[in-house]
């Protein structure tokens, strides 16, 4: 790993900088960054938001994977709970339709202009994490740590290795999206 | 041509993934920024009651690698959107406006209240449809898969019955 590079703060910032330039760029030509697109989605009338998606987690996958192998990356896993991931999730859904933006998404709004996304969208994600700052230390004692599974993977959590996880969805999702293609979606 | 196809567009973010694991050790989300960026708001205004939240001790208030990723999701956004000519301001989005009319003030308050509720869900759920969705799904992790799940299933439901 290239452990030199990653310690190297003021620069790792200008490098967050430009992955986000990227990433912004790709999100607007992919029509991602509009509210029509993403509450399409949802509405299971435009399928672009998904089609981007498994896009993503194919290529990611592979060569995140592949990269690891060669000991050039380690993985970063999120560890969850009942009372974390599966609560926090719905929440989450709900927040997601009702504003027609995700939180990578919304800042793509604003540089295309959506002003919803800019004074409302935003100002709102901002007041929801101060919310959940403030109730945290409760939350986490009371309802947080419920069925708490830690960091684990899929190929973990079935004993095997990643590749036998990797070959057949790395199949089997583009047969999902030619069927999506075969139906019009 | 103004739209590029989502399947190119999301291998594009799947090379930029590599390129971040590798020269950055960072997987791309974008949420805990927001939460950051509150802390940084209410340190001004609260400083004592910001470094003594447990929260704010985990999630720091400071601008770092992800924090940045944002600003440049902006700026990337932004240029796509000029050089295809695609910029405008707009304050209504049009299937808004279809159902509930194109008054900004009333699309303004619901999108403070849907960012409100996407904001607390997404530091409950720890990540949103990056973190989660893209980043944590193609590693794998049985926490994403699961988030993921979650995020579309209410999500479907909250637009089918609202939209």
């Amino acid at each position: 790993m290239l452990v030199s590079l990653h310690t190297r703060r003021a620069l790792q910032l200008v490098m967050g900088l430009m992955t986000g330039i990227c990433l912004g760029f790709l999100l607007q030509k992919g029509g991602a960054t509009d509210y029509n697109v993403v509450t399409g989605q949802l509405m299971l009338l435009d399928f672009t938001i998904l089609k981007i998606m498994l896009s993503a987690v194919v290529t990611g996958m592979i060569g995140v994977y592949a990269l690891r192998e060669l000991g050039l990356v380690r993985l970063h896993i999120k560890s969850g709970s009942v009372g974390s991931t599966i609560v926090g999730g719905l929440i989450f859904g709900v927040g997601f339709a009702i504003l027609g933006y995700c939180p990578g998404t919304i800042a793509g709004a604003v540089g295309r202009g959506s002003m919803d996304a800019l004074f409302g969208g935003m100002i709102g994600m901002l007041v929801g994490s101060g919310i959940f700052a403030f109730i945290y230390d409760r939350l986490d004692k009371e309802l947080l740590s419920i069925g708490r599974f830690g960091p684990i993977t899929i190929p973990q959590l079935f004993k095997v290795s990643p590749w036998r996880v990797i070959i057949p969805l790395a199949l089997l999702i583009p047969c999902f999206m030619l069927a999506l293609e075969i139906f019009g979606l | 041509m103004h739209r590029w196809s989502p399947y190119a567009v999301g291998a594009g973010i799947g090379v930029l993934s590599w390129i971040s694991f590798l020269i950055s050790d960072k997987p791309l989300g974008a949420s805990t920024s927001f939460a950051r960026t509150t802390g940084m708001i209410l340190k001004v205004f609260h400083a004592e009651k910001v470094e003594r939240n447990r929260f704010f001790r985990e999630v720091e208030p400071q601008v770092d690698w992800q924090w940045m990723l944002v600003l440049g999701i902006v700026i990337g956004a932004a240029i796509a959107a000029l050089i295809s000519g695609d910029y405008g301001i707009t304050w209504v989005p049009q299937r808004w406006a279809l159902k509930f009319g194109a008054a900004p003030a009333v699309r303004l308050f619901w999108a403070l209240v849907g960012g409100t509720i996407m904001g607390i869900g997404a530091r409950w759920a720890g990540g949103c449809t990056s973190g989660h969705g893209i980043s944590g799904f193609f590693q794998l992790a049985v926490s994403s898969w699961i988030a993921v799940l979650c995020f579309f299933v209410s999500g479907t439901i909250t637009a089918l019955i609202l939209l």
